[in-house]
Parts: C-alpha cells; sequence; structure tokens
C-alpha cells in the first residue's frame, strides 16, 4: 500500500524536489503552492492555496484524508523570507512571515495530526533554518517566524507522542533554491563559514534528512531540531 | 437559523456525538458511556475521559460532522479545558457549541 504525504510548497526547491523524492519510492503526495504549477506525476495531486487560508487548507486535508484513507506524513516547507534591518522592518512584513511561516504551518499539523490521531501513527517534520541558532543579523522577523514553528514542533512532540506520532524539524544552511538567490554572495559565504561549511547546501542533502524523520523505524526520534551545519 | 432548522440540527448531532463516546467507551473500558445521554459529562474527574480521551472524542466527532453532514467544522475553543465554563463539559453542551459553529456564517 502506497503511503500517503502532504507537503506544502510544492511548485518549486526543496518542496518540488522532496516531492519527486517521494513519489520515485512509491508515495502518493499532495502538494500545495500559491501557483498552479507541481511535479506532473499520476500519484501526485496539486492543490493551489495560500498556506495561511484557513477554510482552504481543512479543506484540502480533510479532502486528502478522505480519498486516501490515511495521511502518513506532513512536511511543512512552504515558507517566505525577508532581509532587513530590525529598525526598518515595517509591521505588515513581520506580520506576513509569521502568517505564513508559522500560523500556516501550525494549521497543517493540526489538521493533519487529528487525521493521525485516529490512525495512531504519523511523521510530521518542519522546515526552520540554522539562522535560528546563529541569531542571524538582518533576518529578525524571518528568525523569529521560524523559532515560533521550532517551538510548535517541541510541545507538539510531546503532545502527539502518546498518539504514535513523531514531530521534528530540520534546519538547513543555504540552500541553492530561490529563496536564496536572492541573498548577496559573499553574506552566503559568511553564513556557510560559520557553520562550517565550504559550498551551498544541497535539496538532495535535505531531502536525506526528511526522509529519516519519515521512516517508519524512527518512532523515537520526536522533538528534535536538526541543522546541517556546524552550529 | 430558525428554531426548526436547530432542533432538527440538533437530533442529527447528538446522536453522533453519542455513537463517538460509545466508542470511546469500547477503547478505555468504560461502559457507562455506551449508555450516555445528553447529561452525560466529558470533562472532569467524575467523566471519567481524561484529556487523551476528550481530544480523540472531539476528533472523532469532527471528522463524522464533516462526513455526515458535509460541514468543515473546526472544534477548538480557548475555554477547552475551563472546568466551569468549557464548551465540552456534557454532551449537551458539546451539541450547542457545534451547532454555534455550523451557524457561523
Amino acid at each position: 500500500m502506497s503511503k500517503v504525504g502532504i507537503v506544502t510548497g510544492t511548485s518549486r526547491g526543496l518542496g518540488w524536489a522532496l516531492s519527486e523524492h517521494l513519489l520515485e519510492k512509491g508515495w502518493i503526495v499532495a502538494g500545495c503552492s500559491r501557483l498552479a504549477k507541481g511535479p506532473i506525476h499520476k500519484r501526485y495531486r496539486h492543490f493551489q492555496l495560500d498556506i495561511a487560508d484557513e477554510p482552504k487548507v481543512i479543506a484540502m486535508i480533510r479532502q486528502v484524508a478522505t480519498i486516501q484513507g490515511r495521511i502518513d506524513a506532513l512536511v511543512n516547507n512552504a515558507g517566505i523570507a525577508s532581509m532587513n534591518s530590525l529598525l526598518l522592518t515595517p509591521t505588515a512584513v513581520a506580520e506576513n512571515l509569521m502568517r505564513v511561516n508559522y500560523l500556516g504551518a501550525f494549521v497543517f499539523l493540526r489538521e493533519c495530526a487529528k487525521i493521525m490521531v485516529r490512525q495512531r501513527m504519523g511523521r510530521i517534520v518542519n522546515l526552520s533554518t540554522v539562522a535560528v541558532p546563529l541569531s542571524l543579523q538582518g533576518e529578525a522577523a524571518y528568525v523569529a517566524s521560524k523559532a515560533a514553528l521550532e517551538a510548535l514542533t517541541r510541545v507538539a512532540s510531546v503532545e502527539l507522542k502518546p498518539y504514535g506520532i513523531t514531530v521534528n524539524a530540520i534546519g538547513p544552511g543555504p540552500v541553492d533554491t530561490a529563496l536564496t538567490r536572492t541573498v548577496p554572495r559573499n553574506k552566503i559565504d559568511a553564513l556557510n563559514r560559520r557553520i562550517g561549511r565550504t559550498e551551498m547546501g544541497s535539496t538532495t542533502e535535505v531531502v536525506e534528512s526528511i526522509m529519516r524523520f519519515l521512516n517508519d523505524q524512527s518512532g523515537g526520534h520526536t522533538g528534535q531540531v536538526v541543522y546541517l551545519g556546524a552550529v | 437559523m430558525n428554531q426548526t432548522t436547530k432542533t432538527n440540527l440538533r437530533q442529527q448531532i447528538v446522536p453522533i456525538i453519542l455513537g463517538c463516546l460509545a466508542i470511546l467507551g469500547e477503547e478505555i473500558s468504560r461502559e457507562e458511556l455506551k449508555s450516555a445521554d445528553e447529561n452525560t459529562r466529558l470533562f472532569g474527574e467524575k467523566s471519567g475521559i481524561d484529556s487523551i480521551g476528550l481530544v480523540t472524542l472531539l476528533i472523532e466527532v469532527e471528522a463524522r460532522i464533516s462526513q455526515k453532514l458535509g460541514k468543515n467544522i473546526v472544534i477548538a475553543d480557548e475555554r477547552a479545558m475551563s472546568l466551569t465554563h468549557s464548551p465540552f463539559r456534557r454532551v449537551g453542551t458539546l451539541a450547542d457549541y457545534i451547532i454555534g459553529l455550523i451557524e457561523k456564517p
């Protein structure tokens, strides 16, 4: 029987790569993004939505659960970034980062966990960043939204453990995706040096890290935030 | 929503809650939950239902409301864990709460 996974932010980058990997492994994947674009595969279904649009997210998850009969895994990958001096960051930008990076992931987690509670099994992985433990300057609002997601990861792991659900987070360093292409090269290099890396991370490396947490045998690993670098 | 519609809705919702409660009673070996009624407590020491049992029950009710009535409600309330104000105190208060959610535009 194919496993069923939900991945957010599948129109490009890591979400796209992870979806393709899961599909290659025989999974059924439901993905979403604001764009009507995702991997083309008979076992892939795309939902065009804003992840902070609660009614649409709920409708998506319940539709997937009804059609497939279960949800084995959720990967909260969708996110937005913003670089700016703290003192020059508009409130609306800080609010939008929290809305997408934290609240969007919160609703996906809560609703998928409800399905997983009924199954008494599930795997949830949230995407964070090394910018959180590094307290990266120029990223205050972004880091705060991802720190909130890490805190959610830890508390959710405790509350959902009795139901056989694990909740973990992966915090990559800079990965060559659309999110990092607008960041000046010297800043990327400096960040890589801080985490002991000589080159950009790859989507393959992040996908492999996520897959470790999605593994059936990884039930003992929960509440962990794993950074891909020397942090 | 007029009173007749509300009464009809209540007549559909209460059996859904009681059905879920019977399943929970089976799972946690509390036979009395199989003969529950609108006054049956869902919360607090006297209910015999712990927080995991309550969460399991509410998730099941939410899923069945979605399947049977086609309404995508979210049973979540900031007073959920209040002994005196929780809308989940008894079967009847939960039914009223769900009707309130369905009534929302």
